[in-house]
């Protein structure tokens, strides 16, 4: 052999940058294209940064570890179409600091639950999974009707999620401590000003308790807008074939 | 103060070190007393705590006069103290992790045990079994090996006197703050990577001292040639170094709360978390555990490597390969295409060197078979790289794409990983502590080698229900998702298919118990071990005469 190994296990600093070049190469070549491929993430209609009450709710599913259990990512199956409704879009998870497509389903996919139980359904089973799903092995979340949602400066979660790359506005930014409040306050002048910041979320007292504004609150306005938001009306899948 | 000062007049060193404690301890004050969060304020408690009493064993210790590091006739003196801590470590940690597996596997079959409450439900406590196995249980064997092995191999004590101990306990300061950070509800839900940024940070440190202590003691090798070994773990150190920066890029919401933005979003931050998360699996839980085996087997055997040139193109193509294997935990997502095929392809290829590894490792036992009859401790080494062999083997198999859109959201991905982790880390961590706690501790040998062979039998018992249970359950449950009537409608609701989960879990349940209980009895022997005690048994074919150093052994 002309060449000999011996060399690098020889040279401890050799074999280190070696190994760290070797260990480079398959990381560079996958994930740095998918910043500047076009094709990466598809050209839709309708997605919006998360009203900041749905953004606590996500932190809220983020705290809990829901994604142990819950996947958000439906794959172009059949099957899965049929169960879950269109497959997961990456333009759908494009404001997804970290993404939430999970790795294990335990319970079912919740890429678009959004819509397909009453907010009166999700109390219950949030409260009790068993009282409406008599066979789920989901733990109970009693406690997050009962803790009040408290955020000590919710217009910093928008600032940092606008200093990685979500398109939050000035006006966004100064109403996201109001914005929490006006999303459990339907039929108010602050409920329609946050539905112009944030098109077709939904504005509803979630847990039913008009009282308090409730950790449960937040989770259910995240949970209901999950996968509501791209208009597979005005979506070409042929236009982003890659 | 005073006594810091002191120090310096023997080691400028030591008072550096003393002073990055005491700033250190400074910044945790800080945190607590502007915290916006209590878990962030208790965090600051703990740094404020670690610090302090490093500062204070600092100037015990230069009071009691430090040990001698090298001795009058030229010899080397090792640093078996910082061993010793780790092997008791791993010991504490496995039994943490394991019973917390225990736990969540229970609560999977018995939903009642998540007792409703925030710090006891599934979703949190599943991360803190992760964590607790990989990185506190496997991570500290991979510490105490690590430090072992390179003074062995390199014929050299550990570089520095404070840094290796620095790496240790900043490292059980890490395992605490992530833990008790998942308990009381602060992730960033990447899985393998959940601790948050101020974690993270503290992580790197560690892990830079870490790579020092390393790379320096190679420097200070008195062996011409680095061992195959050290090849392995420097791998495993620099790459995981890599790896945790990359995927825990984030931007904090305020410099004293928990909470953080992951810098990239959707499908990037997606990629990138399944090159972190495979390669923790590669680098963590292979290559470093690959450098146990390359020392262990061979000392436990005593015999050589089987093949110095097979190391070679193993190690090379193994590194290589591993990194590109990611994206086949994504297949079929909104990950593009081109990246899922790239991703399965060297999933496949993958295949080769780490049956290569498999092959070293066993054959290494030529002309040893017949230990594997009457030293339990071999036998255990042996069996691990033959799981090693197995669930590499499933792996690529389950990276194939249209296998993957059966067996992906599935038990089966859990029980693939756990016949690679109890059956290839697990056992290789078990042979490995029980060939170190006699030569560390100075005892003849082990309390008893009829408990090793009991502890074997019962894991592999446990193991064998373990992953049965999964791939029943994960490839029902697969079928069943895609099973059709004979009208074309989707023959089951979901929670149908959970139902049907239920015998498997208390099957799983059985299993973990099964290898929670011999790891209980490894405990025990260690314990009676390190007291000094030797239980009167019938041992054959232990080998009682000291063994030359594998170090040329490779060549």
């Amino acid at each position: 052999m002309a060449f000999k190994h011996a060399v690098i296990e020889k040279n401890s600093i050799l074999l280190l940058v070696l190994t760290l070049l070797v260990v480079s190469i398959g990381g560079l070549v996958e994930i740095a294209p998918l910043f500047y491929l076009e094709s990466t993430i598809e050209k839709v209609k309708g997605m919006r940064p998360y009203s900041p009450l749905e953004l606590a709710g996500r932190n809220i599913y983020i705290r809990e570890g829901c994604y142990n259990c819950h996947s958000q990512m439906i794959r172009p199956l059949r099957d899965e179409e049929e169960r879950y409704g269109h497959y997961s879009l990456a333009a759908e998870s494009m404001y997804d600091h970290p993404f939430q497509w999970g790795s294990k389903r335990t319970g079912p996919d919740l890429a678009r639950v959004g819509g397909r139980y009453s907010d009166d359904w999700h109390v219950a089973h949030m409260n009790n999974p068993r009282s409406v799903v008599p066979e789920s092995i989901m733990p109970g979340y009693p406690y997050l009707a009962e803790t009040p949602l408290r955020i000590p400066d919710m217009a910093a979660h928008l600032r940092a999620n606008r200093a990685v790359g979500v398109p939050y506005d000035d006006g966004m930014v100064e109403a996201a401590e109001a914005d929490l409040l006006a999303q459990v306050s339907p039929d108010t002048e602050e409920a329609d000003a946050l539905l112009e910041r944030y098109p077709g979320a939904k504005v509803a007292d979630f847990d039913g308790n008009p009282a308090v504004l409730s950790e449960l609150d937040a989770m259910i306005a995240y949970l209901q807008m999950l996968g509501t938001l791209v208009d597979f009306e005005a979506y070409e899948p042929e236009a982003d074939y890659r | 103060m005073n006594n810091a000062s002191e120090v310096a007049a023997t080691s400028p060193l030591t008072f550096g070190l003393g002073l990055v404690l005491a700033l250190g301890g400074i910044l945790g004050l800080f945190l607590v007393a502007n915290a916006q969060d209590a878990v962030i304020a208790g965090h600051g408690y703990l740094f404020v705590a670690f610090c302090t009493l490093g500062v204070f064993w600092m100037i015990k210790r230069h009071y009691d006069g430090a040990d001698p590091i090298a001795s009058e006739d030229g010899g080397v003196i090792y640093n078996d103290g910082v061993v010793r801590a780790g092997c008791i470590a791993s010991l504490f940690w496995g039994v943490v992790g394991f019973l917390a597996g225990l736990v969540i596997a229970l609560q999977l079959a018995y939903p009642a045990l998540n007792f409703d409450l925030p710090w006891t439900s599934f979703g949190r406590l599943r991360p803190v079994h992760t964590s607790a196995v990989i990185f506190a249980f496997g991570g500290n064997v991979l510490l105490a090996t690590s430090f072992h092995v390179v003074q062995r191999t390199c014929h050299a004590r550990l570089a520095g006197e404070w840094a290796p101990w620095f790496v240790f306990w900043g490292y059980q300061l890490f395992i605490v703050m992530a833990a008790s950070g998942y308990v009381f509800g602060v992730t960033q839900s990447k899985e393998y990577a959940e601790p948050e940024w101020y974690v993270d940070l503290w992580l790197t440190i560690v892990w830079v001292v870490y790579l020092l202590v390393f790379l320096g003691t190679l420097m200070k090798r008195r062996e011409p040639h680095i061992y195959v070994a050290n090849w392995s773990y420097l791998a495993f150190i620099v790459t995981i170094a890599m790896l945790h920066i990359v995927n825990n890029l984030a931007l904090p919401v305020s410099l004293t709360g928990a909470k953080s933005y992951q810098l990239f979003a959707g499908v990037q931050d997606a990629l990138t978390q399944w090159w972190y998360g495979h390669n923790a699996v590669g680098f963590f839980l292979t290559a470093g555990f690959l450098g146990i085996m390359y020392y262990f087997v061979p000392k436990q055997a005593n015999r050589p490597v089987y093949s110095y040139r097979l190391s070679i193109v193993h190690f090379w193509s193994l590194i290589f390969l591993y990194i590109w294997a990611g994206p086949h935990h994504l297949h079929y997502t909104a990950l593009p295409d081109w990246a899922q095929t790239l991703g399965m392809t060297f999933s496949i290829m993958l295949w080769m060197p780490s049956w290569g590894g498999m092959i070293n490792g066993l054959m290494t036992l030529s002309g040893a078979w017949d230990k594997l009859r009457t030293d339990p401790v071999l036998r255990m080494l042996a069996v691990s790289v033959a799981f090693y062999g197995m669930s590499t083997f499933e792996g690529p198999v389950m990276s194939i794409k249209a296998v993957n859109s059966l067996s992906h959201y599935t038990d089966w991905t859990v029980g693939h990983v756990h016949s690679g982790a109890l059956g290839w880390v697990g056992f290789v961590s078990f042979g490995a502590i029980y060939y170190l706690v006699p030569k560390l501790w100075q005892r003849q040998r082990l309390y008893s080698l009829n408990l090793v062979s009991l502890h074997f039998w019962i894991a592999t018992i446990g193991i064998v229900l373990y992953i049965t249970a999964m791939w029943v359950s994960g490839i029902l449950q697969g079928l069943m998702w895609r099973s059709y009537d004979s009208l074309g409608f989707l023959e089951y609701s979901f929670v149908e298919t959970v139902e049907q989960m239920h015998p498997f879990y208390v099957i799983r349940a059985l299993g973990g118990a099964l290898y929670l209980i011999g790891a209980l009895i490894m405990v025990y022997n260690c314990w009676r071990t390190i007291r000094g005690d030797l239980k009167e048994e019938k041992v054959a074919g232990l080998p009682t005469t000291p063994q030359p150093a594998p170090a040329a052994a490779a060549q």
